[in-house]
């Protein structure tokens, strides 16, 4: 049956029925006109009903983004007590970009993103200096840490609002769904930077924190020592074996360089490690419940990749065994306030890594425990 | 001397905006039903039904509208949950769990206990979140 027959069926059907008695052609002539409209217009109802979706969370992400600077900027007034209104900086701060190294020849490209990464971090820190005189080191790092948040934001909000003005102008439906389609995604992204904000502007440790938060668990009450960068190791005796627990030094948000303090321990120890055991806080897939301890094979840390990479050459010159334990969350409990459940897991992992231990090493062995993950609000 | 403020409360606009619709809406019904009862021919009319239920169609999408803004609203906001610190005496054992305050750290020494002034310990420090109703058969 053909569109016209089919439409010439509807509206018998619609007469006999009669709803309106002589007013019945108004509900014809209505559903004519919506008919067509749709038929011909029917794409562009859609783009426009998509541009509107686009267009809401636009707003939404603006006042997020506008709310994260006003937290960031009375936050540095509050703290870092500066001479001058640090606004204007703030909002040059913001719009600070990190080029990656050219790939097109593969070989010590690590070094050079490393080298690159040193030098944005140089600068954010020389940065948050000059807008906060009076922070101390914690401070000075929670503030950097806020700071990366609302660049993060600010980022978010750029990219949507791009798509968005290219779409209206372009009112190519392809443009608009390729952004409408992530969005989802994106929104949850941006309201766990907008939660780390406010984490990090009060120093609260956060679900990334886990793996500091059970290094420090396992070293609390031991000497520990500085060692590079930024982090701190303690020497603790764990099951009549001698365990080095390495982690960022808290209790500012930093990460530190796990690989550098890794690399370091083991050259000390002449490569006579029995094992490595990298605690961390890992994705969780929808479904599997926040806080869960795995374990696995493998150097279990994020970020750009140089860290890793240098946790592995040196495991692999004195052929160490690596294991990993890690604690899922997802991606807004790893930027937010620690979630109980992830506080929780900490103890479960210490569990699971006494297991590893007595599994896996023999007594008098010395191993490495590394709790990887942003120690803001996690002292030692 | 102690400053009080005593400045009225502000209603905002929108508020007067809803009981303003509220209050026009009931009017129209009740002068609706008293014509409808003295008039009772006129509710055996189809045509009347018709443009009554049409009405009534228009007032409940008025109403989804006015709650899908409000709810809109709602969710601009950033939600900041509250935070908890656990405070526990080593020598005691007296445990204090309070709200989260600027400066407090996991493994920080805390004020002294309330019990025996000895030095207290964060222990730690965390949110908690009231989960939504799960599906039970895919955990």
């Amino acid at each position: 049956m053909n569109a016209v027959a089919l439409m010439a069926s509807l509206q018998n059907k619609i007469a006999q029925a009669d709803p309106l008695g002589e007013y019945s052609w108004v509900l014809t002539v209505v559903f004519y006109v919506f008919f067509f409209a749709f038929m011909v217009y029917g794409q562009r109802i859609q783009m426009y009903v998509m541009i509107r979706e686009v267009q809401g969370s636009l707003y939404r992400l603006k006042y997020i983004k506008d709310e994260g600077r006003k937290i960031t900027i009375e936050t540095i007034k509050e703290i870092g007590k500066p001479q001058t209104d640090p606004t204007a900086r703030v909002d040059r701060f913001l719009e600070y970009f990190t080029i990656s190294p050219q790939n097109m020849d593969p070989a010590g490209l690590v070094w050079k993103l490393e080298h690159i990464l040193d030098v944005r971090d140089t600068r954010l820190k020389d940065e948050v200096k000059a807008m906060a005189p009076a922070a101390d080191d914690t401070q000075a790092n929670n503030l950097e840490n806020t700071l990366e948040a609302e660049m993060a934001l600010n980022y978010i909000y750029k990219v949507i609002r791009h798509f968005y003005l290219l779409g209206k102008k372009t009112l190519s439906l392809y443009v608009i769904m390729q952004i409408q389609m992530i969005l989802p995604l994106i929104m949850r992204e941006a309201e766990a930077y907008a939660s780390a904000l406010k984490a990090f502007a009060y120093g609260q440790p956060i679900g990334d924190g886990a793996g500091a938060l059970v290094a420090a668990k396992l070293s609390f009450g031991y000497e520990k020592r500085k060692i590079d960068k930024d982090c701190v190791v303690a020497t603790v005796p764990m099951e009549g074996r001698t365990a080095f627990i390495i982690k960022a030094e808290g209790p500012g948000g930093n990460v530190g360089k796990p690989g550098d303090a890794i690399k370091t321990v083991i050259d000390e120890n002449e490569g006579k490690i029995a094992n490595l055991i990298m605690i961390d806080a890992a994705m969780k897939l929808e479904g599997e419940p926040v806080g869960e301890v795995s374990e696995g094979i493998g150097a279990a840390i994020g970020g750009p990749g140089v860290d890793q990479f240098k946790i592995e050459e040196s495991l692999l010159k004195y052929h160490i065994p690596v294991n990993a334990v890690i604690i899922k969350e997802d991606v807004g409990d790893a930027v937010s306030p620690m979630r109980k459940e992830i506080f929780d897991a900490a103890d479960k992992a210490i569990e699971r890594i006494k297991q590893v231990v007595l599994e896996r090493t023999k007594e008098g062995d010395k191993i490495i425990i590394a709790g990887i993950g942003n120690s803001i609000g996690v002292g030692q | 001397m102690q400053e009080t403020s005593s400045q009225p409360t502000k209603i905002p606009s929108r508020v007067w905006i809803v009981i303003l619709a509220a209050v026009a809406l009931s009017l129209s019904a009740i002068m609706l039903a008293s014509y409808i009862m003295n008039n009772p021919e006129v509710a055996g009319q189809e045509i009347a039904v018709y443009l009554l239920v049409l009405g009534a169609v228009g007032v409940i999408f008025s109403a989804y509208t006015l709650f899908q803004v409000r709810s809109r609203m709602l969710r601009t906001r950033i939600e900041s949950p509250p935070i908890t610190t656990s405070v526990e005496c080593k020598a005691c054992g007296f445990k204090n769990v309070r709200e989260f305050q600027r400066g407090d750290y996991i493994f920080k020494e805390g004020e002294p206990c309330q019990k025996c002034k000895a030095k207290t310990l964060i222990t730690a420090i965390y949110r908690e979140v009231k989960d939504k109703e799960k599906d039970s058969f895919l955990s």
